[in-house]
């Protein structure tokens, strides 16, 4: 057994753990990152149909 | 203002907490004028692009609030009105809100300049910039000019709206701008006279805490009385139908009235709040009549002509 195992073995895992209230938080906060993204996804593509193949080109 | 504070624990921030730092409210008078010049410009903007400018301009101007709120947490945390908000309430670190805010306002911009034109994109940029550097950081806690200067941020929407329609500027969008422009000091000035210990504990230079009630009671008077010829303006100019017109000088009127009254208040402070409160009706009232009376068939392309 190498000695880094050893220490693993009598350390208990120290890591971070989340009240309730911060993993509640944490996942309201990933859904509505991911409910935007969708929203750009689906904006861009409707904006692509909209402006065609010069999707770039656009007044000055 | 320090970023040492940060918390070391995971977020508690929630979505109502970011939503919070945007200033929504703040936000739906900005979307409400852009669309405002938006629709009212000459030319057609596709409703889908149209969509896409409103909600760059409001994202902008959420970014804008968000960065504001970042700066000045620690004043914001001194002053009951503002205390509550999610970094002084310890909800959201300085780290997170600035990071939220400078992404937002890169996003919106760039956006913004890619999917409809680089003068708004660039309206956009400047108005970000100028509410963060040149009121927040700068003008705040300096002078109690700060309101005044630092109200040209918020009276570029109508600007951005327009150059969204049209990709350029002309003498209607600024007037839009002046406007609102000079709207600005009498509604903060207004705030200001029933919150004046709230500013003086926070430090910031209001004109009411630094010049006092009654001058600030004499300036806004002043604003009023610049106000109201200026609101019927589109309309002498015939940008305007006599609708906006007619709106727009009552509005002014009144706004009038209740400076006037406010001026002979002695005590209390429900003349204040009344300026204040009407102040928002009447930016609400001009700029939905200049949108009606652009959409009556009676002047239509009016304002566009």
């Amino acid at each position: 057994m190498t000695m880094s195992a050893l220490m693993n073995e009598q350390k208990p895992d120290r890591g971070i753990r989340l009240t309730e209230r911060q993993a509640r938080a944490r996942r309201a906060r990933s859904i509505a990152i991911a409910v935007a993204l969708g929203v750009l996804v689906i904006l861009f593509y409707i904006v692509t149909l909209v402006k065609g193949p010069a999707v770039l080109v656009r007044p000055l | 203002m320090s970023l040492t504070t940060s918390r070391v624990e995971p977020s508690i921030a929630g979505v109502g907490d970011y939503i919070e730092l945007m200033k929504p409210r703040v936000m739906s008078l900005v979307v409400f004028t852009a669309l405002v010049g938006l629709l009212v410009a000459p030319g057609r903007l596709h409703p889908v692009i149209g969509f896409v400018a409103l909600l760059c301009i409001a994202v902008g101007a959420g970014a804008a609030g968000a960065l504001n709120m970042w700066y000045d947490a620690d004043i914001d945390g001194r002053m009951a009105r503002t205390a509550a908000r999610p970094i002084p309430a310890g909800r959201i670190t300085p780290g997170e809100a600035l990071a939220f805010g400078l992404t937002l306002a890169a996003f919106s911009v760039v956006l913004l300049g890619l999917l409809v034109n680089i003068v708004a994109a660039a309206l956009l940029a400047t108005t970000i910039a100028f509410y963060v550097l040149i009121y927040t950081m700068w003008l705040k806690r300096r002078t109690p000019q700060n309101i005044v200067i630092g109200g040209a941020a918020g009276a570029l929407p109508p600007m951005i709206g327009w150059a969204a329609t049209t990709g350029g500027l002309s003498i209607e969008p600024i007037l839009l701008f002046l406007i609102i422009f000079f709207w600005t000091p009498p509604h903060f000035w207004a705030l200001s006279l029933y919150r004046a210990d709230d500013y003086a504990r926070a430090g910031i230079p209001m004109l009411s805490v630094v010049a006092g009630p009654a001058e600030t009671k004499w300036q806004i008077l002043v604003y009023a009385l610049i106000l109201m010829p200026l609101g019927i303006l589109p309309w002498i100019l015939g940008y305007a139908g006599l609708l906006y017109g007619a709106v727009a000088a009552a509005a002014g009127a009144a706004f009038l009235l209740l400076a006037l009254r406010l001026r002979g208040e002695q005590r209390g402070f429900a003349a204040s709040k009344q300026v204040f409160a009407f102040s928002i009706l009447y930016l609400f009232l001009v700029f939905a009549a200049l949108l009606v009376d652009h959409m009556s068939p009676a002047s239509f392309g009016r304002f566009a002509a």
